[in-house]
């Protein structure tokens, strides 16, 4: 015989249940038959001979009933009813199937449907929706990337590589004439034509005095700087003659100086474009110092 | 009797084939008779051998291996011992080659080169050779040669995943600052496959997607527009420009200029033309700017710094903007399209993480 109040005093209120779950203010219960998820003396599948619940499999929605006549068949217990995909009818379903009944179960029935069926709803609208993909790291290999991140920086050199790399964009030219000092190439040009002008050294040194100062092509008078600079040298070789009379070893390094400034002038006119008139005087001291030791053994 | 007195001391259990080991070490080592008492033995052992260890090195038979020991400290001494020996032995080395090498002077020979993991690299097949005629037919027949015969002017569109958090807002705003002609849009759920083709009909010839995971961005799709290749990277260490030190004032609107390092071989050589399209063709050296893209190991550390030439041979550079470092992930052919892309190339882990020294860009 079927007693339910005898089964819920055995599991109800302050018993033991396996499908009771206990938190600080609230019973649930954990049996898939249960119409509202709470432990409740209506609500407990077990305590009650006469039940009925809305579950969903795969997408379709379906009517658990079970009835006292069967309760000695727990293999036949719960009679399943496939409810209809229209909302509206799975409704007039549950009130055809469970006509007679509680208003408390087919209420909760139908409550629990609704339910249903709108996170049946959300489930489709987000699967059309795009959908995160959560891919699992393995931590060894985070660590092992990260540890062969940190050597490869160290081996790269990063600013030595960038550093590299723009100056020799800028031997190369790519610049063109935006910096003031392609002196590098400037002064492999000049070395050349030391080699090729190196009898004519030899004249100059006979000749001091006469000296002729032949405009460019691209020389233009309203440039001031090329008149200072030349007014300079005009003075620093005066001078320069001057002192060659009062001592013989000066006179040598003296006569050189003088040599050197009219060959870097006279050499100094033919590649010589806008910006590097300025550097002239600059250019010119650091030619005495490189062709002073080929000079002397030319001379003598 | 001497081996349970040996026992005691040891506190070790050692069957007889050891025990036997054991006094033929402390045999040759102490050169103690061993016909004296066991115990003896072992004081005169543990005497000579504080004796040996203020001694230069024991000297060791030749069969002899530190870890046929059990006894654990004696073994930990041993091995010390050992190590020490083949210290001292590496630094005479060391000296004696410098020392001739001081002496012969000029005619030393050349310096010998330390391998790097760089010089040990497997040679890549796929590395192009400069001269390479079909490498230079396939680029200028490729999706980028448009770029590169200067029809198109390159046009980034910067976006995220859904929900940017700030460090990936702020992020993709520098992003936006480095590269000219960019524009950040906000994601707002759209699915990708809808905004190529809207993207492609405003004229951009580049979507930059920065995933974000946890707070941080960590991943980089780059796809060129109208139907060009989208290559996904990992994006590692980005560091934002109130981060950087010393770092100098905000980058200006000028063009940069470019620079790739080490992509040698020919995946590496379209993941550079990649970068390459998304500035535009003349960079402005008033500006000084350069955008650098260095691969190193597989790892491209992109910076971006100003530089000044001090004088020929110097240059200054100065890092602003943003840093971070990108690994390829996988590059396909064809605009997004994670489920049916054609794939030239994906990471294998397990095939092509195998080596240490084996790179593929």
């Amino acid at each position: 015989m079927q007693h339910d109040d005898v089964i819920w005093d055995l599991i109800g209120n302050d018993s033991f249940c396996s499908y009771k779950v206990k938190t600080k203010t609230q019973r649930f219960c954990r049996n898939e038959y249960n119409l509202t998820g709470l432990c409740n003396r209506s609500s407990c599948p077990l305590a009650n001979s006469q039940y009925a619940t809305v579950r969903e499999e795969k997408g379709r929605c379906y009517l658990y009933m079970k009835v006292v006549e069967r309760a000695a068949f727990p293999a036949r217990m719960w009679e399943k009813v496939k409810l209809d995909r229209n909302y509206a009818k799975a409704l007039e379903q549950i009130d055809e199937n469970l006509m007679y009944w509680p208003q408390f179960i087919r209420h909760k029935c139908k409550q629990r449907l609704t339910k249903i069926a709108q996170y049946l709803i959300r489930i489709r609208k987000l699967t059309l929706k795009r959908q995160r993909k959560l891919v699992p790291l393995s931590r060894k290999v985070e660590r092992r990337e990260k540890r062969r991140e940190e050597k490869a920086l160290i081996a790269a050199q990063l600013e030595n590589a960038i550093e590299k790399e723009l100056l020799d964009r800028l031997k190369q030219g790519t610049y063109g004439d935006i910096y003031n000092f392609p002196i590098h190439a400037f002064n492999k040009a000049m070395e050349k034509q030391e080699e090729e002008t190196e009898s004519e050294e030899a004249e100059d040194e006979e000749e001091p005095v006469t000296r002729e100062f032949v405009a460019d092509d691209e020389f233009e008078e309203s440039d001031l700087s090329d008149f200072e600079d030349m007014n300079n040298l005009k003075g620093s070789s005066d001078e320069e003659e001057d002192a060659e009379e009062e001592s013989r070893e000066e006179e040598e390094s003296e006569e050189e100086l003088e040599e050197e400034k009219t060959k870097a002038q006279s050499k100094g006119k033919a590649p010589l474009k806008g910006p590097i008139r300025k550097k002239r005087a600059y250019v010119e001291i650091e030619y005495e110092q490189e062709t002073e030791p080929a000079q002397k053994s030319k001379a003598t | 009797d001497a081996n349970i007195k040996v026992d005691k001391h040891n506190r070790n259990k050692t069957h007889t084939h050891t025990m036997v080991n054991l006094e033929k070490q402390f045999n040759f080592l102490n050169r103690v008779k061993p016909d004296e008492a066991p115990v003896q033995e072992m004081g005169q052992a543990e005497g000579e051998e504080t004796e040996k260890k203020s001694v230069s090195g024991p000297c060791f038979p030749p069969t002899f291996s530190v870890s046929e020991i059990k006894n654990k400290q004696r073994r930990h001494a041993m091995f010390l011992k050992l190590k020490e020996e083949k210290r001292k032995q590496k630094l005479e080395l060391k000296k004696k080659k410098k020392k001739e090498r001081k002496a012969l002077g000029d005619q030393a020979p050349p310096k010998e080169v330390p391998k790097t993991i760089e010089n040990q690299r497997i040679y890549d097949e796929t590395t192009v050779n400069p001269e390479d005629e079909e490498v230079a037919f396939d680029e200028g027949t490729d999706e980028f040669s448009a770029y590169f015969s200067r029809l198109t002017n390159p046009k980034v569109l910067i976006t995220t995943s859904d929900r940017p958090r700030g460090r990936t807002v702020r992020f993709c705003e520098q992003l936006a600052t480095v590269i000219p002609h960019a524009h950040v849009y906000y994601r707002r759920g759209l699915a990708l496959k809808r905004v190529i083709p809207q993207c492609v009909s405003r004229g951009f010839t580049y979507v930059m997607v920065i995933n974000e995971d946890r707070k941080v961005p960590n991943g980089l799709v780059l796809c060129h527009l109208p139907d060009g290749p989208t290559a996904h990277f990992k994006v590692s260490n980005v560091r934002l420009r109130k981060e950087m030190k010393r770092r100098g004032k905000d980058p200006t609107e000028h063009v940069p200029e470019v620079i790739l390092n080490n992509f040698t071989t020919r995946l590496g050589h379209s993941i550079g033309r990649l970068f390459a399209a998304l500035f535009p063709h003349d960079p402005q050296f008033v500006g000084r700017q350069v955008a650098t893209f260095h691969n190193q190991r597989d790892f491209i550390f992109f910076r971006f710094h100003r530089y000044i030439f001090k004088n020929e041979k110097k240059v200054g550079i100065q890092e602003l903007g943003p840093r971070f470092t990108l690994k390829l992930r996988s590059l396909q052919k064809g605009t997004f399209d994670s489920k049916f892309g054609e794939y030239e190339w994906v990471h294998k882990r397990h095939e092509m993480d195998s080596s240490r020294r084996k790179f593929h860009l």
